[in-house]
């Protein structure tokens, strides 16, 4: 009667930005591998973000910020998801992110950050490898 | 099972998870489906169809909002479908409740079709029947635009709506059947664009031409639900049809009917399960099917060979027995 596990995710945007190309991109490139992939849209608060990914029991939440904030805003949506009681899901990051700040950005929860340019089979098989939620 | 309790008290998080685990078809359903089953039957359930590109999501999300201005509790299912190819999804209706999204009295949950023909995923009436147990006052399911086979989703929910813009077609497309037999209520949204009263005046003039005999007349509004107009009068439509349901007793025959049918799906599903699995190890039923894949024997004298032989059907149900 069971099927087999498909992978669900939360293609967020924290922020500010003022275009989610990227996301787009990653949102289609995900389905393409067999993902179900869910859409938050632009310019979305850290609590919005963690409230859509328990709803809708994610795997994976992924967050893309172009704008510079994502010292604050990534810890944020972790600190928030942790609080519900979801720590077992996978966080990642991408967007334009100095290298100096992943070290941070892994202490405080995200798992990988992917800049631009990564090959989307490398993140979806980064996604299956690391799903923290195995059925 | 913890998980039921705790979501029967209120967690978000417990509601979440029992929903993956209905939708994944998991083996904890049947339980989880009767320990819930004492908590069930006091939500209303709306159904909104359409074809794509109508507004199905803004008018689930500005309904929600008169819902809930009137103090009631709403569970939201949104369904996009499941790519044939390579079985991803993208569920992007969520995007336009967001106005939703931290209040507590509302449960949205974005679904993939997951392989179902129609506008609405299998496991759908199962996460309809836990956002009830939930005490959600109202379930809207919007469906997957499909157009014109949307039986599902009628006999998923108490009231259906059909959701229509202008630019959908001619009255000839409106006559074909299937989406247009099953509205109870009628929305041309987007009215403000060209031919909205025209479609409106057409919809209202077939649906004289074949009158229903069940006491309601499905109206047709005009709504812009981008703008919030004419939703007041869709939700006070929605409150009429129940009304109108329970005072001629359609809503429990209606629920009786559905009740009956989960039955004997169930019992459908589990017996074709059963027979899968000894297709793949009961002697008998291996030789006839090798004769069937070959063709030296047509699949309906095999069938009826089966079907006719009593004491092979007991040996089955006694070996499933042992299996226990």
């Amino acid at each position: 009667m069971t099927e087999e596990k498909r992978i669900r995710m939360l293609m967020a945007k924290p922020g500010l930005d003022g275009h989610d190309r990227g996301a787009r991109v990653l949102t289609l490139g995900l389905r393409d591998e067999g993902m179900e992939v869910i859409y938050t849209g632009l310019r979305q608060s850290p609590d919005k973000i963690a409230q859509a990914a328990i709803q809708e029991d994610v795997d994976v939440v992924g967050m893309s910020c172009l704008s510079g904030a994502h010292n604050y805003l990534f810890p944020a949506v972790l600190e928030k998801l942790r609080e519900s009681g979801a720590e077992d899901v996978l966080v990642i990051g991408g967007g334009i992110i100095p290298k100096e700040d992943i070290p941070f950005l892994q202490e405080k929860g995200v798992s990988a950050v992917f800049g631009p340019g990564t090959p989307i089979k490398e993140i979806a098989d980064y996604i299956r490898e690391n799903v923290k939620r195995k059925a | 099972m913890e998980l039921v309790e705790k979501m029967l008290s209120g967690s978000d998080l417990s509601l979440a998870r029992l929903i993956t685990l209905v939708e994944r078809e998991a083996a904890e359903v049947p339980r989880i489906m009767s320990l819930i089953y004492p908590h069930l039957g006091n939500a209303y359930l709306v159904g909104v169809t359409g074809p794509p590109g109508g507004g199905k999501s803004t008018l689930v999300d500005r309904l929600t909002a008169v819902m809930r201005a009137k103090g009631f509790s709403v569970g939201i299912i949104a369904a996009d479908p499941t790519s044939p190819f390579s079985g991803g999804a993208v569920l992007g209706d969520r995007i336009r409740m967001q106005q939703h999204y931290l209040d507590k009295g509302v449960f949205i949950r974005s679904m993939a079709t997951r392989g179902s023909a129609g506008g609405l995923p299998r496991a759908a009436r199962g996460v309809i029947k836990l956002l009830d147990a939930y005490g959600k006052d109202f379930v809207v399911v919007e469906t997957v635009g499909v157009g014109q086979t949307e039986l599902d989703i009628m006999e998923a929910t108490d009231t259906t709506v059909v959701v229509l813009v202008p630019e959908a077609g001619d009255t000839i497309q409106t006559m074909k059947a299937g989406l247009l037999e099953i509205a109870d209520i009628f929305v041309v949204n987007k009215a403000d664009r060209e031919g909205a009263d025209y479609l409106a005046v057409e919809l209202e003039q077939m649906l004289r031409m074949s009158p229903k005999d069940s006491g309601w007349q499905p109206p047709i509004l005009t709504t812009q639900a981008i703008h919030d107009i004419g939703i007041q009068e869709l939700y006070q439509e929605i409150e009429r049809h129940r009304d109108v349901l329970q005072e001629t007793g359609q809503l429990s025959l209606k629920r009786q009917e559905q009740r009956k049918r989960e039955f004997i799906q169930n019992i459908e599903q589990g017996i074709r399960a059963t027979i899968l699995k000894l297709a793949e190890k009961d002697g008998q039923l291996v030789s006839f099917l090798e004769r069937v894949e070959k063709g030296e024997l047509d699949p309906y004298s095999a069938s009826m060979e089966i079907l006719s032989n009593r004491t092979l059907l007991q040996t089955w149900l006694s070996e499933l027995e042992k299996e226990g």
